[in-house]
């Protein structure tokens, strides 16, 4: 095992490098001017030739690449355009509201996929299977930011229910800590915000859990379809088990083996969804800051944002696998 | 006809009912007809194309043209609603229905080409990777982790954001990262067929490399590979109306449904259809995709049943 979880560690290093050569190549392939990219239309000449003696864009690439890695590993990701402001601490800023919220989506959809996955697979043909696979194959077929569109008309426009924007409301007073609003409300027993916060999180969540929800469901359903039809099972039922036993205690621990798979890779879906339903909801995430910045062409927080999350994203999934390793131990045999 | 399905019945197909020796393309195109799901999901997908083939005949106006006076005219069924405007029109006074017929063209033309991009690409690689094996194998399927380590769709608001927004560039990012899951169901594929008594019998014919790679080898690959392409153009139709939608796609006044979306939605609450009808046709359209799909991927590729 430890030699498994070796190995895994030391393939992150050329995966983060071809990462990080193809984001700076990025630069390259835009006609134009990088200097004059990055620093705007209105920049002064005087300005755009700093900005190349910074970034060494008068020498040649792979030197350009090299300064490009060493300004990289101190944590240089550059200056925004938009606030002057270093980008590294930008990220920072912004990156718990998308942890909040994607992790809000990914608990909703492991919860209700695996519970309409498992009971579809029992009463397989029943109309509860029919009816949660129709659900899963149209959760996989809508656009997320249309479905998001659609929530916000119901439920916060024509029937107010719930808000339509942000974190949390104007007024709302809340001592922010760990930047995790849901967490900071909890901590300082601040039950009036810790309410807003979860009622203005409800609707981008559902929003982006439905994807995720949907495969887990089909993949929770299947799998355990296969293991239902093994001999263990008819073997622990002969012996008078109850069903409810035999589904918990036999047969979910192996069917959720391929599940676990499945939700690392809806880690990808959920941050690329997040640009999404961060920017239909204004919620002030790392997405909604990187749309902003395509907007306004700020490339140096698109690069640093497209780094930051592509590493977020290599890193979860080398946990996943990790995890996959642990559950199911025949994999570290290989 | 799938060709090549001859020379290699499917391993999972083979207990033949009929004694007779029927082509096995006859036995899958029964066992797809069986399954009700994806002959709904063919008959979307007929619809869809036929609709994308046919928008200027079906379509009752100009899907561009603004027409001041039947600005947010609401859908038949309304009191106010007329015949002349079946499903509304949107604030510049375009009929709706007319703007989601020509729609379906623009997806269409998009899911075609960049999936194209990626089939053509993907399997190239794919196949060369699985054939050559060694360094070549090594490069190239390196390079597929590398783009599969960006998240879903970012890297094509990324790319587009540097090469600015067009339906072209979003068409190209899209086939761009679709290349990685291409490349991987073609060397599976090779990997396992290069083993074959049939490709060591071409090779001791004489037959050179890139002909047993694409003339030999190739078709024999292609089960899986239509598959993904049926599920592709669902997911090419979902991105790219997400790109529209954000703005780095089409650009207006093209009828794309991602973009109508976006238009409609300052407008929501005064007139719901504008934004609606075009999610909704989204969604039918890659439902459709979908359906078939999965009965495509039942018949032709038992492995990858999920």
């Amino acid at each position: 095992m430890p030699a498994y979880i070796l190995r895994r560690i030391l393939m992150l290093f050329p995966t983060l490098l071809g990462v990080s050569i193809i984001v700076f190549l990025m630069l390259h392939i835009t006609p134009g001017d990088p200097a004059e990219l990055m620093l705007g239309e209105r920049s002064t000449e005087a300005a755009i030739q700093e900005i190349r003696e910074h970034l060494g864009l008068n020498k040649p690439l792979y030197v350009q690449y090299g300064l490009f890695i060493g300004r990289l590993l101190q944590g240089d990701l550059g200056e925004t355009i938009m606030t002057r402001q270093k980008v590294w601490i930008e990220v920072k800023e912004r990156f718990p509201a998308t942890i909040e919220l994607t992790f809000a989506a990914m608990l909703i959809s492991c919860f209700f996929g695996v519970i309409f996955g498992i009971v579809s697979a029992i009463r397989q043909h029943s109309i509860f299977d029919y009816l949660s696979m129709i659900g899963a194959l149209i959760g996989v077929s809508m656009p997320i930011f249309w479905l998001g569109l659609v929530l916000m008309l119901i439920f916060s426009l024509f029937l107010g229910w719930l808000p339509m924007s942000g974190r949390l409301t104007i007024g709302v007073d809340l001592d922010v800590k760990t930047q995790f609003y849901i967490l900071d409300a909890m901590l300082t027993g601040n039950w009036l915000a810790f309410r807003d916060a979860l009622w203005h999180l409800t609707l981008p969540a559902i929003t982006l859990s439905s994807i995720p929800m949907a495969i887990v469901a089909r993949m929770t359903r299947s799998s355990m379809l296969d293991v239902l039809r093994q001999d263990y099972i008819k073997t622990a039922k002969a012996k008078g088990l109850s069903e409810f036993k035999v589904v918990i205690k036999h047969a979910l621990r192996n069917a959720l083996i391929p599940v676990v798979t499945t939700i690392g890779l809806q880690f990808g879906i959920l941050l690329g969804g997040a640009i999404l339903t961060e920017t239909i909801f204004a919620w002030p995430g790392v997405g909604k800051w990187m749309f902003d910045a395509v907007m306004k062409r700020d490339y140096a927080v698109i690069q640093g944002g497209t780094l930051f999350i592509a590493a977020t994203f290599i890193i979860i999934n080398l946990i996943v696998d990790v995890l996959y390793a642990v559950i199911n131990p025949r994999i570290s045999v290989k | 006809m799938l060709p090549g399905m001859k020379s290699n019945p499917m391993p999972n197909n083979t207990p033949v009912k009929n004694p007779e020796d029927r082509h096995p393309f006859i036995d899958q195109v029964e066992q797809l007809w069986r399954n009700k799901t994806a002959v709904a999901g063919f008959f979307i997908v007929l619809l869809f194309i036929l609709t994308a083939l046919l928008a200027p005949i079906l379509s009752p106006h100009s899907a561009v043209e603004a027409s001041l006076y039947d600005q947010l005219k609401p859908p038949v069924w309304y009191e106010t609603g007329t015949w002349k405007h079946i499903l509304g029109t949107d604030d510049l006074g375009r009929d709706i229905l007319s703007r989601l017929l020509y729609g379906a063209r623009v997806s269409l033309m998009v899911a075609v080409f960049s999936v194209g991009v990626a089939f053509c690409v993907g399997s190239l690689l794919g196949a060369l990777a699985g054939y050559y094996k060694g360094y070549q194998d090594s490069l190239i399927m390196r390079s597929m982790d590398i783009l599969l380590a960006f998240p879903h769709i970012l890297l094509a608001i990324v790319m587009v954001a540097y090469l600015g927004p067009s339906l072209r560039n979003a068409m190209l990012a899209i086939g761009i990262i679709y290349i990685p899951r291409y490349a991987r169901i073609v060397r599976a594929s090779v990997l396992e067929e290069c083993e074959k008594d049939y490709v060591t019998a071409s090779r001791a014919i004489g037959a050179k490399n890139l002909r047993i790679i694409f003339v030999t080898i190739f078709p024999n690959c292609l089960g899986p590979l239509i598959v993904q392409t049926t599920l592709g153009f669902a997911s090419a139709i979902l991105d790219a109306a997400a790109l529209s939608f954000l703005g780095l796609g089409a650009q207006p006044p093209t009828p794309e449904w991602g973009a109508m979306i976006a238009e409609g939605r300052s407008m929501a609450l005064r007139a719901w259809w504008v934004m609606t009808m075009p999610g909704l046709s989204i969604l039918v359209a890659v439902l459709g995709f979908n359906l078939f799909g999965d009965g495509l991927r039942d018949v032709l590729d038992p492995r990858l049943r999920d």
